[in-house]
């Protein structure tokens, strides 16, 4: 694939470009190549350059003329325990029963020459969505640590880092003049648990975790939604609670944890009682499309996400478990992929319906891959075990390319043999496409100089490594 | 039907008779005594113009002794005891019996457990086996009161197994255990300060104490010995080690390096270890330390009252380093029996101690008092390793040992990580999450309804009056004030059809008051 056929500006290789032509000036950054660039409309070289010239004249330029962020939100679908890549977005067919087990066969999606597992046939009609990254690797076969290095794009360390969710809440969040009246990074339905999502940022990024069954006849969100209670009885308990207010009105001096508190309150109140939590009502949306997404837990799960972001909330991760199958994996297989293709082919296709998937980032994966040779032997008579030297990612929309495979790994899925992509690179990409800062910092308690995106300490190679598929 | 009875019968007291506290927050007449602490106290607020709150009551210092000693909410009945208590000094009475209670072990150990950081699991690692050792180990000196310069040498010098010497894992939990890691760590428990702030070459001098810590596998899985590895290579530079105050210690090759330093750190003339722990002792019970953070002494973070601390100081080494008797002094000064009623707006009084600063219940305390006020339990598990470890139901939070025990509601309300040993990881602060969790949750509005003991509490046959007393008690730990039964009553009339309804949802609103969620 050229670059150059792209009628994209992005993608060209600008840096290399206007190194050729002499404008090439090591002080700019990638971004600000970018930037550049997208100020010139029809012309392209010359403009880019041109811009890049007018920008070293007059800083302010960079600053007024930002580029403004292709993505607004992102639905994280986080595959808990590890989905093997070879069943899904980097099937082997020619490998043999020993790595792929019943699901031997390779289909054609929408897209020439991009294939996908057999179980996925809803997702191979939208191929022309989204992009595969089939290079992932970080080595890592533990879950803790590969679940954390995934999602925040760091080794393990000192420090525990945000996961990108956090980072998404502090940078598109209330700091950052969110006015929206729903939490502004939700999970569905349970926190991940192991190791917190919001790392030393602290409770204040964590997210909101729903809790109930999004499949279940009534989708009960904890806290929003308490079944039993009329909305009558909602509003006459809050007002006895505020006649009860011997100790407020002994303090009286203003306490800001007081004020803190009433505040809470009233932000609780919107959810319970105003507009706000009116969102969670699936049964506001036609039965057609509920049957579409699926009617199961997950299935209901990407039909609340897209819910979710069409009223703006920045970041939503659906936690599906399950794919951490040592034991019992074809058979899991069988009744899990039906569902994960179900869901996500749903949720792309609906997304780009409404006009929603050019600024909704959608990444779908999990920590790590499942070995690629089948471990017929006992205990595990069927299983696949962790793999964290390759494994696949499938992202789209928010300013992802659809239609396009980056990386591969060998005829047996065991090595990356080409692009290999970390997650920090992944996850540089993502921000960059938030339009959140390169150069951020995240607070540090200790005070520590912390950028938000992770860099060459934290593995990358080299920046602008999704450049192909952004 | 008792509970009909609020709606029809009064259960007002006799108009006749005023509400003998017209605020049930302060006491009457001031009669906390002045102790050489308070004189530090307030002379300070003289000094800056602060007036002092007034003394709390009675209810407000039970409750309070109780959720600061021993992370307990007191029941109906203690309270009832402590209140019709005649003996003037039946407050230090309390503290004694409540410093000798299962429960102080139970929270304290909770506490350095934090500081320590007594996790399992990622990202500190220590296996299970192992958090059970250390938190085993933590308890034992808790309980028996080890004292303080005792427990701090355990923890710099022991050696063994990490199964089988709890200690041992001091060392262990750690996200870094390179020796400027370790030093860090030790700076950061026993010194309170950041040596990641000071200049690396003072960083790299403290690390040489460490550089020898030894780890070594055996053949049982996940076991490891920590010990003085005098094997490691010591730079003939870094013999002549300098100490954080400056002094040149001649580190003999094959001499624990971990002792020496010890014996410079629990000497008395240090001036940083006594410092640190009445520091983080007072900021425990009175919610802030005299330096804050209470865990970083720095020279550009000065101590609000130097007076304070120092005195402070030299009571704990009078006292042998023995921290129950610390506590008994701060517990028993008029400064902390102020009332948290402010009346000052003076921008220094909190930071001065002028009142007593309130603060949200810790999690595990919070589910605690919940479970207690209804009758409920919490089910706590753990899925890694296999088997699955299952605590039993009737365990309470304040005593889970490992940090890695997930559960939605700690989390939520800001149970510490255990990854950094920082006292600001635990997070007390109220956010719409913890609001909405409270205020409208089915795990709270199941307690609430299906709770026997609250059940049983609000169906009992003694009289409406009774009723709310006891519900008041067992809540806000004090009666209710006529406004509140007149409140109750209107709230029971327009109820009138549900009466079941009504008194859960007085149970519902005294558990989302201001004053349930906080320690005040």
């Amino acid at each position: 694939m050229s670059l150059h056929h792209s009628d994209d500006p992005r993608l060209w290789n600008l840096n290399a470009e206007l190194g050729l032509l002499g404008l090439r000036d090591d002080a700019l950054t990638r971004r600000e190549m970018i930037r550049t660039s997208v100020l010139g409309t029809a012309g392209l070289l010359l403009t880019g350059g041109a811009a890049a010239a007018a920008t070293r004249a007059n800083p302010t330029v960079v600053a007024t003329a930002a580029r403004p962020a292709k993505a607004k939100s992102v639905i994280q679908i986080w595959l808990w325990g590890g989905p093997c890549h070879l069943d899904t977005f980097d099937p082997k067919p020619d490998a043999g029963n020993d790595y792929c087990g019943p699901l031997r066969t390779a289909i054609p999606t929408n897209v020439t020459g991009i294939q996908i597992g057999e179980s996925l046939p809803l997702l191979a009609k939208q191929a022309d969505k989204y992009s595969l990254i089939r290079g992932m690797t970080h080595g890592i076969n533990g879950h803790e640590t590969a679940a954390y290095t995934v999602q925040t794009g760091r080794p393990s360390g000192r420090d525990v880092f945000p996961g990108v969710g956090a980072v998404v809440s502090l940078f598109k969040g209330y700091d950052a003049g969110y006015k929206g009246l729903l939490p502004p990074y939700i999970v569905l339905t349970e926190l991940q648990g192991r190791f917190s999502e919001s790392g030393f940022l602290g409770t204040r990024y964590k997210p909101f975790a729903t809790g109930g069954d999004p499949g279940a006849s009534r989708f009960v969100v904890e806290g929003v939604v308490a079944q039993g209670i009329s909305d009558e009885r909602q509003r006459s308990r809050r007002e006895f609670l505020h006649r009860l207010n011997t100790f407020d009105r002994a303090m009286s001096s203003g306490d800001p944890r007081l004020a803190a508190l009433a505040q809470c309150e009233r932000d609780a109140y919107e959810m319970i009682l105003g507009d706000a939590g009116k969102v969670f009502d699936l049964a506001q949306e036609k039965d057609d499309v509920r049957e579409r997404y699926g009617r199961n837990t997950f299935g209901q799960s990407c039909l609340m996400a897209r819910r979710l972001v069409e009223r703006g909330v920045p970041y939503v991760t659906i936690n599906y478990k399950g794919w951490d199958t040592h034991k019992q994996h074809f058979p899991i297989m069988r009744r899990k992929l039906p569902e994960l293709d179900r869901g996500v082919a749903s949720l792309l296709q609906d997304l780009a319906q409404r006009g929603l998937l050019s600024t909704t980032i959608v990444w779908t994966g999990g920590e790590f891959g499942r070995t690629p040779r089948v471990q017929w032997e006992a205990p595990w008579n069927g299983g696949r075990g962790h793999w964290g030297k390759a494994f696949s990612a499938l992202v789209a929309g928010g300013g992802f390319r659809g239609g396009h495979v980056l990386g591969s790994t060998d005829p047996k899925g065991e090595e990356v043999t080409n692009h290999p992509v970390h997650p920090s690179e992944l996850i540089a990409g993502m921000y960059d496409l938030l339009g959140i800062d390169p150069e951020a910092r995240l607070p540090h308690p200790e005070g520590r100089d912390v950028r938000a995106i992770p860099n060459a300490s934290d593995g990358v190679r080299e920046p602008g490594r999704l450049a192909q598929i952004m | 039907m008792v509970a009909a009875g609020f709606a029809n019968e009064s259960i007002q007291a006799a108009a006749a008779q005023p509400d003998p506290l017209p605020n049930p927050f302060v006491a009457p007449a001031a009669a906390a005594p002045m102790t050489d602490l308070d004189r530090t106290v307030f002379s300070r607020l003289e000094k800056l113009g602060i007036e002092p709150a007034d003394i709390c009551s009675d209810a407000v210092f039970v409750r309070r002794a109780f959720l600061d000693v021993i992370g307990t909410l007191p029941t109906a009945a203690e309270v009832r005891q402590f209140l019709q208590e005649r003996r003037p000094d039946k407050r230090r009475a309390l503290i004694d019996r409540l410093l000798a209670r299962d429960e102080f072990t139970e929270y304290w150990t909770m506490k350095w457990s934090d500081l320590l950081r007594v996790k399992a699991e990622f990202p500190i690692n220590l296996w299970p086996n192992a958090a059970q050792a250390y938190h085993r180990w933590i308890r034992t000196a808790v309980r028996d009161n080890l004292p303080y310069d005792e427990f701090a040498r355990s923890l710099l010098t022991a050696n063994g197994s990490n199964f089988r010497v709890g200690p041992v894992n001091f060392y262990r939990a750690v996200q870094n255990k390179d020796p400027v890691g370790l030093a860090r760590v030790v700076g950061l428990t026993f010194m309170g300060v950041r040596v990641e702030k000071w200049p690396a070459e003072q960083q790299a001098a403290l690390a040489v104490f460490f550089s020898r810590v030894g780890f070594k596998a055996t053949g049982e899985w996940k076991e490891e010995i920590v010990y003085f590895d005098a094997a490691k290579p010591l730079p003939a530079e870094a013999r002549r080690a300098p100490l954080p105050d400056g002094k040149v210690i001649d580190l003999a090759a094959d001499s624990d390096s971990r002792q020496v330093f010890a014996n410079w750190l629990l000497a008395p003339e240090n001036p940083w270890f006594a410092r640190a722990v009445v520091n983080r002792t007072w900021s425990w019970l009175l919610g802030r330390g005299i330096v804050h953070e209470p865990d970083d002494f720095r020279a550009d973070n000065p101590a609000v009252n130097p007076e304070l601390l120092a005195y402070l100081e030299r009571e704990l080494r009078a006292a042998k380093y023995d921290l129950k008797q610390l506590f008994r002094l701060i517990l028993n000064s008029r400064t902390y029996q102020l009332s948290s009623i402010a009346r000052s707006k003076h921008p220094q009084a909190e930071a001065n101690f002028a009142f007593y600063a309130i603060r949200r219940l810790d999690a595990e305390v919070l589910i605690d008092a919940l479970n207690q006020i209804t009758g409920t339990t919490e089910r706590y598990s753990s899925a890694i390793p296999e088997p699955f470890t299952f605590i039993p139901e009737d365990q309470r939070s304040i005593s889970l040992p490992d940090g890695s025990i997930t559960s939605s509601f700690l989390e939520t309300f800001g149970r510490p990580a255990r990854d950094s040993g920082l006292e600001a990881e635990r997070n007390n602060r109220i956010d719409a999450n913890q609001r909405l969790h409270l205020l409208n949750s089915t795990q709270v509005q199941r307690k609430i309804e299906n709770g026997g003991k609250l059940q049983a509490l609000l169906r009992a046959r003694t009289g409406p009056r009774e009723v709310l007393d006891s519900l008041f008690l067992t809540i806000l730990s004090r009666p209710p004030t006529d406004d509140e039964r007149a409140a109750v009553q209107d709230y029971a009339r327009s109820n009138a059809g549900d009466m079941r309804v009504a008194m859960q949802d007085l149970a519902w609103a005294l558990i989302n008051s201001a004053e349930f969620l906080h320690r005040h």
